[in-house]
């Protein structure tokens, strides 16, 4: 019964040898590379940073998206835990590595702008640049431990079991960071409670491009997920054929 | 004929711990290489600073707590590597003891060992740095039995984990390292303030947070260890 319905599964992504376009994941990218030729060229440059502000387009909608892929990891690794879901276990697998794409923008935009603002390269007292640092780690590390696994029951459980921990450990370091010293980054000007204090133009190129992101992280979580189903296919396949 | 009744969570938690050190009494191999890294780690990190520019006093804390963290690595690496030879996590699993009784077994055998080696790493801290003797050492101490905690509570649940991956040695640092970050972050600077002079009640924040982790961790690590062991 069981591979009757692989079989069937199987025929219904038949193999191909021609190459698979991926539409949204296309359309992301257009859309990404539309809004920062909107930044770069059609949106006023901030009157004491220059064009360094520019950065800023890419920096927070880099850091909102990899927060956002982190959470996912973390939520559906409780899910894949509870309820022995392999789907929930595939898309918190998707976003770390998703995540962990976007965790390094933030750490290469975030010492660029910095440089220029605030003359240094790295701020150790700057709560988010650093908290996303260990961030950055643990999801290594849960890619890592993926890795290192054969046994797919084993590597969804103990995955899961990292992800979990890792949220626990984000108020612990958020709060560390926040003890070691006075901040230094700039204050939130988008989520005031007031009214965001942006100029009108920077703050449509702004929500444009954390929307371009975020369509840009989906699709890519998508793509990851499809990629997901085909290789756990493909092995379940040769593990057939191997036992034939 | 009356059955035996299986020990409670702590006895068996107790019975798992004695095991494991009485394992390390008869052999005390981890226990020499640990505490000679410790008191070798201390001695070269005194020679890489220009003592002129920095003072002694105000390394030791750093160093205490590096050496304190790799030395932690040291005896989690081998907690349940020691389970691997014959299989002997079998013959705990079929044991009528809960799972939480081997993690928290496991987790107090480990703590043990690590305070085994601290007993001897600060006083020589102590002596290779000319620090203060007294309750300023005492008060360390103390801290420094905190931040035990929450290191063991998270390196035993890896190091469970790290022992059935293809990386084991690799992994278990990379799990770890991450999740000792707040614990010695806090744990130094309480520490430097104490060997400044400071009183412990301006030191008190850092210890809460410390606290929090080894609750929250402790509890956290409980719950998710039969996970880890599932077959």
């Amino acid at each position: 019964m069981t591979s009757v319905s692989q079989s069937a599964a199987a025929a219904s992504v038949a193999p191909t040898t021609r190459p698979v376009f991926d539409w949204v994941l296309g359309l992301a990218i257009a859309a990404v590379a539309a809004v920062y030729v909107r930044a770069i060229y059609f949106t006023p440059a901030e009157a004491l940073q220059g064009l360094a502000q520019k950065i800023y387009y890419v920096h927070v909608a880099a850091a909102i998206d990899a927060y956002v892929a982190v959470s996912i990891t973390a939520l559906m690794s409780l899910v894949a835990l509870w309820l022995r879901d392999q789907r929930a276990d595939r898309l918190a697998e998707s976003s770390a590595e998703v995540g962990i794409v976007f965790l390094s923008v933030v750490l290469t935009t975030g010492p660029i702008w910095g440089h220029k603002i605030w003359g240094t390269w790295w701020a150790w007292w700057e709560m988010r640049l650093t908290l996303t640092l260990f961030l950055w780690f643990v999801v290594a590390a849960y890619l890592v431990l993926r890795g290192a696994i054969e046994d797919d029951a084993m590597r969804a459980r103990y995955s899961a079991v990292l992800a979990i921990l890792g949220a626990l450990l984000i108020p612990f370091i958020h709060l560390s960071v926040y003890m070691f010293a006075a901040r230094l980054h700039p204050m939130p000007v988008v989520l005031k409670p007031s009214q965001p204090s942006l100029p009108s133009e920077m703050l449509t190129t702004f929500v444009l491009s954390v929307c371009a992101f975020t369509f840009f992280c989906a699709a890519l979580i998508r793509a990851r997920y499809r990629y997901g189903i085909l290789r756990d296919l493909a092995a379940s396949l040769d593990a057939e054929g191997n036992a034939a | 004929m009356s059955e035996r009744r299986p020990p409670g969570l702590f006895c068996a938690a107790w019975l798992v711990a004695r095991k494991d050190l009485a394992i390390e009494y008869r052999t005390r191999t981890a226990f020499f290489s640990a505490l000679v890294f410790a008191v070798l780690a201390l001695t070269i990190f005194y020679f890489t600073w220009d003592e002129s520019v920095i003072s002694p006093n105000d390394r030791a804390p750093g160093v205490l707590w590096v050496v304190l963290t790799f030395s932690a690595l040291l005896g989690l690496q081998r907690s349940f590597g020691l389970e691997e030879y014959d299989r002997g996590i079998d013959a705990l699993l079929v044991s009528p003891i809960g799972r939480e009784s081997i993690y928290l077994g496991k987790a107090l055998g480990n703590l043990l060992f690590l305070c085994a080696i601290q007993v001897i790493a600060i006083p020589a801290l102590a002596l290779f740095y000319n620090l203060p003797v007294g309750r300023p050492l005492l008060i360390v101490t103390g801290i420094v039995g905190l931040a035990m905690i929450g290191i063991v509570a998270v390196g035993t649940l890896f190091s469970a984990m790290a022992v059935n991956t293809r990386l084991a040695e690799l992994l278990l640092p990379m799990l770890s390292l991450p999740f000792f970050v707040p614990v010695l972050m806090n744990a130094a600077q309480a520490a430097t303030k104490i060997f400044a002079g400071r009183p412990v009640a301006e030191v008190w924040p850092w210890l809460k947070v410390l606290i929090a982790f080894d609750i929250v961790f402790v509890v956290a690590c409980t719950i998710a260890f039969p996970f880890t062991l599932e077959e």
